[in-house]
């Protein structure tokens, strides 16, 4: 695999970099989510973003496909600014992206087929001999069996339903995959399998991908490069959102300790700070 | 490292609250969804003209707001006609006026009762429905994912509803206001044994095509507003099974109180234009 951390990004030439956040802040209202963050993902690399729930992984997902636009800043994918498109720019720059969402997002209304189909026909990319052909491909692919095509995602399990989602994705030939915890509610099996799937779409299509994820076993398996980001909340004044960019191997061994309790899932600050306010609200 | 307390993690940069603040943020967000209600608007007549919804998607659509409305119109609009006949006959009768019933009720219906309560019936049934399919899809991130593919969601899941809202409400009122004309005929003529003959003659009288097209006229005002509220309460749904909960009902209060001000509206415009056309008239509206 090519590890790269943030330095050696840093390093390659820009047309490299096909996903860019420069200087992007992102405010709901009164929450500051993402600020000031600087981020350049290269052509057919995998970036895993891990973080805690609530420190903006799953925005920045959705700011780098246009669902969302930065507060400051700018969002770049291959060269164009992604706030300014719009028409048939905006549709054509989504439709290199293939998006898996936390919960699938199968739309209820329409069969395994159709959903698969979607893109396809919406955008006529081919015949309906060829979207037939395509769709039952994909689904192979994602190791569905025979028959499921003609279920609503209703009668699926979770673990189907991602793989439906993740064939609704590939269908239309992505450059680039966005991954939104892709594991959360699978059993352990059915992690590996997804985590598998990503592994193998990244290897056979050579997309670019980006992960969300809290999964490590996630990023020890399918990460090129890891970026770990905190919650504003949490931080001291100045510090940066993003506590870590390099390789995954690198993460144990980050300065920063809080990076080291993420990955080994310690609660130990969290639960003295639920102890104190506990100890201050019973006075 | 500093320890952070977590209750400075919940809401890290809100403003003081104060009643001041509260009021402003109030008259902002009125003014705020009122200018994102005219967007949205705006949006799906533009997308209407953009490009045409396949009739795979349209089909399903029409037969849920139409065809499956048909019964709850028919029993609302038989219903209504009766009991016009019902409360109206003593009062008539005790002028001697029982054979006028059939130009009171029958005006009613065609005028005011039947485009209005089909309208709310539909309000109730469609409008909530919509609504809450739509934030289901908002929750769940199906929208987001139509927006992924490369679909404009207005186009996709608003636009279908709203032409079939736009296009079969009026003939949904029409068929209300048969049913109206029915079941107040049959009460007042087979129940309350008033004359036959007298009671459609006097409702040949006094109610008129332009009548029925009033009412019809507001229907396609109403199914319009029904639909566009409907679909914008759905797509600004918050999370949850309480966000959409409240997005149905939000979707039937507002639906119903536009209703009732479309009808006001549309009411004096409709006079203004009947006195132009028949200025003799003018005394009788």
């Amino acid at each position: 695999m090519n590890h790269d951390g943030a330095a050696m990004v840093e390093g390659v030439r820009k047309e490299d970099g096909l996903i860019a956040l420069r200087g992007v802040t992102m405010r709901f209202r009164y929450q500051t989510v993402l600020k000031e963050i600087d981020l350049t993902i290269r052509r057919g690399q995998t970036v895993c973003i891990i973080g805690e729930s609530g420190c903006g992984k799953t925005v920045m997902l959705k700011l780098m496909i246009g669902l969302l636009h930065p507060t400051k800043g700018r969002v770049e994918f291959d060269g164009a600014d992604v706030a300014s498109l719009s028409g048939p720019d905006l549709v054509k720059m989504r439709l290199r992206f293939g998006f898996l969402f936390q919960m699938a997002a199968l739309f209820d209304s329409l069969s395994v087929f159709d959903n698969v189909a979607f893109g396809l026909r919406e955008h006529r990319v081919c015949g309906e001999q060829e979207a037939h052909r395509i769709v039952l491909d994909r689904l192979k692919e994602v190791g569905l069996p025979a028959g499921v095509e003609s279920k609503k995602p209703a009668e699926l399990s979770g673990g189907q339903r991602k793989r439906v989602g993740l064939a609704r994705a590939l269908a239309i030939n992505p450059e680039v995959m966005l991954y939104d915890e892709p594991t959360t509610g699978l059993d352990p099996i059915m992690s590996d399998v997804i985590n598998e799937l990503i592994l193998q779409t990244q290897q056979t299509k050579k997309t670019t991908g980006v992960v969300v994820t809290h999964d490590m076993k996630t990023v020890t398996k399918v990460a090129d490069r890891v970026v770990m980001l905190y919650p504003l909340s949490r931080l001291e004044p100045g510090e940066s959102q993003v506590l870590y960019d390099g390789p995954p191997e690198g993460l144990e061994d980050s300065p920063d300790p809080r990076v080291g309790q993420f990955v080994r899932g310690e609660a130990g600050e969290r639960l003295r700070e639920m102890a104190l306010q506990r100890h201050g609200s019973g006075r | 490292m500093a320890v952070v307390p977590l209750e400075a993690s919940s809401k890290p940069t809100e403003a003081p609250s104060t009643p001041v603040t509260r009021l402003g943020e109030q008259v902002f967000d009125t003014v705020a969804e009122v200018g994102d209600v005219a967007r949205f608007s705006i949006l799906t007549i533009v997308w209407i003209f953009r490009k045409r919804p396949r009739w795979s998607v349209l089909v399903p659509i029409f037969y849920a707001i139409g065809v499956k409305s048909v019964s709850v119109v028919a029993i609302t609009g038989t219903f209504i006609g009766m009991v016009l006949a019902v409360q109206a006959y003593h009062q008539f009768a005790m002028m001697g006026l029982a054979t006028r019933l059939g130009s009171v009720i029958n005006i009613s219906i065609v005028r005011e009762l039947g485009p209005v309560l089909a309208a709310t019936m539909l309000a109730g049934r469609v409008g909530s429905s919509m609504s809450a399919e739509l934030g289901t899809m908002r929750v769940t991130e199906q929208i987001d994912a139509l927006s992924a593919l490369g679909t404009n969601p207005i186009y996709y899941l608003v636009v279908p509803r709203f032409l079939a809202c736009l296009l079969l409400i009026p003939l949904l009122t029409l068929m209300g206001d048969f049913m109206g004309v029915i079941g107040g005929a049959v009460i007042s003529t087979q129940v309350l044994n008033v004359d036959s003959f007298a009671y459609w003659k006097h409702t040949r009288d006094f109610v008129d095509s332009l009548d029925i097209f009033a009412g019809v006229f507001k229907s396609y005002f109403f199914g319009a507003a029904i639909a566009l509220i409907s679909c914008h309460r759905g797509f600004n749904s918050k999370a949850g099974a309480e966000g959409v909960g409240r997005a149905a009902t939000e979707a039937f209060v507002f639906s119903f109180i536009v209703i009732l001000f479309l009808d006001f509206v549309l009411g004096l415009l409709w006079n203004s234009i009947y006195s132009a056309m028949y200025p003799q008239s003018e005394g009788l509206l």
